[in-house]
């Protein structure tokens, strides 16, 4: 393939939501063109890239035509009105199928939507379809889905984060302009940081969980992700706010992050104080990161921001922390996947009595991923160790956030690289879990204590001219603040690039290059 | 398989009794403990359902803020302490009629605790002890198709019913009842009727124990007499009715001193109540084993009711049962015998509710006491469940009043109320049962019968006026007992004095 090859976008996929939004506004495309130009791009990228458990063709065309319709009469429902989106695979869509990468949900169609799912659709976003994740977005690769891994459009052959690597890989691809992940110990970040992509998680409670499936009640959270800050802004202003269905839910307005985003635009930081935090980084993070984020710092200190080193102490048990405290609740709710109700049911041979029938499935149903976490979860649970396992870490996960309390009395945010490295080869840490959970290091403390953070491209590593991503992590309910500072740095790097770092992604087709990716997708 | 009883004598002679009763009462709220789902009892299966409910995949508990306030009541009538702050909890074990395999529940966190109420038992008051009332919700409800036992194994299917998944419930555990000798299937009995009739009370539930808005657990377990230790316990289930939890604290207890005397020990089990029968049978061990690794529920936010609150809400308890006893015993003049009778049988609130619509104390008593208690006793049913209702004691006592019945035929008004044959009025007009008020035809029965024991009327004549009960008895008897026997005496001295 030569130059400009069949499979390079068109240039409506390459535009982010926000120009998207200004075309349909200024009347020169419609939501069905704009839909109709993904689902295109889907068909001609995904068999490679694997980024879709579901697509939606004709419901997104459906909803689309409606968009035009309502435009054309007045009557739009907002600015991402007819802006196609995809969804996670673990919010509940109604009416189409919901799997979280797992067989035991192999079949389900919800008969309800998420809260999340509502507000895109009461926005007149069309749904595309579902995006592959690790199974019960257990994971940091997106290779535990139950469905065969997704490929990093950076490079097919490496893994695009989890476990949100469908929604990143998605948005990188162009497959879709935006997408909803969720962010439990860095889902959203993480694939953003190695996709060269935007992810937030938003302060906990500021998005619904209901219809969220959970994996950890108490450190799930979902959010944008996105190309730019922008869109990211946008979409979260469309699903954020109180839901009287989520009781975790913050009965208090969302911050302006529109306005907060224009601010930070002009890429000026004047007074404004960013910590780094000493205990995220140095050891165990790749060379090549540190000196992007090292490069993020300086051009922020350049832009007027005063940059002062703080330290948080506890953060170095925030992973041991997480890895009782997860376990614990998903090994609860997990429970209900039992074959009485909805999803697979095995049944054994024989004369089976309702506990055979539930053991069966659910060694079918779950990977072993899953199941090591239930094994974790129900030993930290168990009468006898509760004290020293769940409820120990329910102290530090205290003094986490004392830490947080600290460092924000200093900075007014604070910064990091969002994961330890770049993109790893696929199958390359796939047998040792340890080394799959430290990808998680850096985002996991702000799940722990419930701050929002966004995970922004910082450039490409030297070694291997992958893409890292800085995180800028807020006070709770102040996610404003990064979205003004993501903003400013993200304008700051254009300028010294000259354009996104997706810009500089090598098109699909070329490098790695397209061909088939031998897993059997479900249904993309 | 037979269990060897110990004579109730002898048991009581060797050992003390400690008794622990746990007290579910659902809660009579229009929607269900986390969602908003209706409660009315007898719907079609799974037609009260949601996402929330069947615990399907993202779905989230929302807290009813009138359940939690039910709670707080029965908490402040049971003279506990109101949490300041609690928590749900889940208690997680697999079962196929709860639909997340773990229920909400709380922990070492209930909204009520450390109460009392005093239970009086032939005279005499015991205070039992109030561990705690916690909020829950209830599962769904199975049924066992084929098999012998009713249960899930050996069934050939079964069937779920999710409807009462999510019904708000209240669980009131009792503090180890300790000191009741003898009297302790009593005071089990005693508790329960007086607790149901404070739930009653307070209007939170409908506290029917056949239809499971009330449901009890008995604890029993017996140590050495005047040992002062507290034994291995077994905790009864299915015990349906007032009467039940009488004759299965009285069964455990001949069976486990059976088990003690014979130098065995006593498993802690659950063990099942078979009305039936009036025997319990083991049912899975219950042990160390069983571990509901409960932890606090990460969807749902703490309870934590403000003080102005908890004293609005007790503000709005109606007056204490031992208060509303002393002031209804004032009123009514009954004797402390009689108040004990008609609270032991069950019947204050009946009794109340009679002398409300217009009957005097004593009548009311004589009905309800009198009549019905005994056929309640006969036919094993609760006072309450007969299908006579205060207003139809009052009814037939006005029609005694009236002169239309005596009380040998406002009995048989109370066997056609008892078969369901309509209304006082109606079964009267049915079986033909009012006195004869015709004068004429009373008159000719009365010279019927002076005519036909001339010795008698000569007694009469001559003075012995007592003489006149035969003449009576021959009328009454002429009249197949349809007339008012004073008028027939007055007839009778008018003719012969």
């Amino acid at each position: 393939m030569t130059g400009e090859g069949a499979t390079r976008p068109a240039p409506s996929v390459r535009a982010t939501a926000a120009d998207l939004s200004a075309a349909l506004e200024r009347g020169e495309t419609t939501s069905v063109a704009i839909t109709r130009a993904h689902l295109d791009r889907i068909a001609e990228v995904d068999g490679a890239v694997h980024a879709f458990l579901q697509v939606d063709t004709e419901g997104a065309l459906r909803d689309a035509a409606a968009s035009d319709e309502r435009r054309a009469a007045g009557s739009s429902y907002g600015p991402l009105d007819g802006i196609p989106i995809a969804v996670k695979d673990v919010l509940a869509t109604r009416g189409l199928p919901t799997t979280c990468g797992s067989r035991i949900l192999e079949g389900w169609v919800p008969p309800y939507d998420a809260t999340v799912v509502a507000r895109l659709r009461a926005a007149g976003l069309p749904i595309l379809g579902k995006t592959n994740m690790d199974e019960f977005a257990m994971g940091s690769s997106t290779e535990h889905s139950a469905f065969g891994p997704t490929h990093n459009p950076w490079d097919l052959d490496r893994i695009p984060g989890g476990s949100g690597g469908g929604s990143a890989a998605a948005v990188a691809a162009y497959e879709a302009p935006f997408a909803i992940g969720t962010d439990t110990g860095g889902s959203i970040r993480q694939p953003g940081a190695v996709t060269g992509t935007v992810g937030v998680k938003p302060t906990y409670g500021g998005v619904s969980r209901y219809g969220l499936i959970a994996l950890a009640n108490s450190l799930d959270q979902a959010g944008p992700v996105t190309r730019t800050v922008l869109d990211a802004a946008l979409l979260h202003e469309v699903i954020g706010g109180h839901d009287p269905l989520d009781s975790t839910s913050i009965d208090r307005p969302l911050p302006a992050l529109l306005d907060a985003t224009r601010q930070g635009a002009d890429g000026d930081l004047t007074g404004v104080r960013i910590g780094v935090v000493r205990e995220l980084g140095g050891e165990g993070y790749q060379a090549g990161v540190l000196a992007r984020f090292e490069d993020s710092v300086e051009l922020m200190t350049k832009a007027g921001a005063e940059v002062v080193e703080v330290s948080c102490p506890h953060f170095v048990h925030a992973l041991a922390t997480y890895y009782l405290i997860l376990p614990a609740e998903a090994s609860s709710n997990l429970a209900r996947f039992d074959a009485m109700r909805y999803g697979l049911r095995v049944t054994p041979a024989g004369d089976p009595s309702a506990e055979d029938v539930m053991r069966a499935t659910r060694e079918a149903g779950f990977g072993d991923e899953v199941k090591r976490r239930i094994i974790l979860g129900t030993y930290a649970l168990s009468s006898g160790y509760y004290d020293a396992y769940y409820g120990q870490a329910q102290k530090v996960r205290t003094l986490v956030a004392r830490d947080f309390e600290a460092a924000f009395e200093r900075a007014d945010v604070l910064v990091s690289p969002t994961a330890p490295t770049t993109a790893f080869k696929i199958g390359e840490k796939v047998d040792d879990p340890l080394a799959m959970y430290l990808n998680d290091l850096a985002t996991i403390p702000a799940n722990l204590s419930g701050v929002p953070g966004i995970s922004i491209p910082s450039g490409l590593a030297d070694e291997d001219g992958l893409p890292a991503g800085v995180q800028i992590l807020a006070p709770a309910m102040a996610d404003d603040r990064v979205y003004r500072v993501g903003a400013a740095l993200e304008a700051l790097l254009a300028q010294e690039w000259g354009g996104s770092l997706l810009d500089q992604a090598p098109p699909l087709g070329e490098g790695a290059g397209l061909r088939p990716s031998g897993d059997q997708g479900a249904g993309a | 398989m037979t269990d060897t009883l110990l004579s109730y004598d002898a048991a009581l002679a060797e050992f003390d009794p400690a008794l622990g009763l746990e007290v579910h009462v659902e809660l009579n709220t229009a929607t269900k403990m986390f969602c908003g789902c209706p409660t009315a009892f007898g719907a079609e299966p799974n037609t009260q359902t949601c996402p929330t409910c069947l615990g399907l995949p993202g779905s989230m508990p929302v807290v009813n803020t009138v359940a939690v306030e039910s709670a707080i009541r029965i908490g402040l009538a049971l003279n506990c302490r109101i949490a300041e702050w609690c928590r749900f909890a889940r208690k997680n074990y697999f079962y196929p009629d709860m639909p997340k395999n773990f229920q909400t529940s709380q922990y070492d966190e209930p909204i009520a605790f450390d109460g009392y109420m005093d239970v009086e038992v032939d005279g005499e008051t015991h205070r039992v002890g109030i561990e705690r009332a916690h909020m829950e919700e209830d599962t769904g409800k199975s049924l066992h198709v084929g098999g012998s036992s009713g249960r899930i194994h050996g069934a050939d299917y079964s069937l779920v019913d999710y409807n009462r998944a999510g019904i708000p419930l209240i669980e009131i555990v009792t503090k180890p009842v300790l000191g009741t000798g003898d009297k302790a299937p009593e005071v089990a009995r005693a508790y329960v009727g007086q607790l149901r009739e404070l739930l009653l009370g307070l209007g939170v539930s409908d506290v029917r124990m056949e239809q499971g808005s009330l449901r009890c657990d008995v604890n029993l377990s017996l140590a050495p007499k005047g040992s002062g230790t507290l034994g291995t316990r077994t905790e009864t289930k299915n015990v349906n009715s007032l009467r039940s939890v009488e004759r299965a604290a009285r069964y455990e207890v001949q069976r486990h001193a059976a088990v003690l005397a014979g130098g065995r020990r006593v498993f802690q089990e659950t063990r099942h109540w078979h009305e039936d029968t009036g025997v319990t049978t083991s049912g899975r061990e219950k042990s160390d084993a069983d571990d509901y690794r409960y932890f606090p529920e990460p969807d749902l936010v703490p309870v934590a009711p403000s003080r102005e609150w908890v004293a609005e809400l007790r503000a709005t308890l109606p007056e204490p049962p031992h208060e509303r006893r002393a002031r209804l015993q004032r009123e009514w003049g009954f004797s402390d015998l009689e108040m004990r009778d008609t609270v032991g049988a069950g019947a204050l609130g009946l009794v109340e509710d009679t002398i409300a619509a217009g009957t005097p104390p004593q009548a009311a008593r004589k009905w309800w006491l009198g009549e019905l208690a005994r056929r309640a006793n006969e036919t094993e049913t609760e006072i309450g469940a007969l299908g006579v209702v205060p207003a139809d004691v009052a009814r037939v006592q006005s029609l005694v009043d009236e002169g239309t019945l005596n009380d040998q035929l406002a009995r048989q008004v109370f066997d056609g109320l008892l078969a369901g044959e309509g209304t006082p009025d109606e079964i009267v007009a049915a079986r033909g049962l009012a006195l004869v008020s015709d004068e004429h035809a009373l008159s000719a029965a009365v010279d019927s019968a002076i005519a036909a024991n001339p010795d008698v009327a000569d007694k009469i004549r001559d003075g012995k006026v007592a003489a006149a009960g035969a003449l009576i008895g021959a009328v009454m008897k002429e009249m197949r007992g349809q007339a008012d026997a004073n008028r027939v005496r007055e007839l009778i001295l008018e003719r012969l004095t």
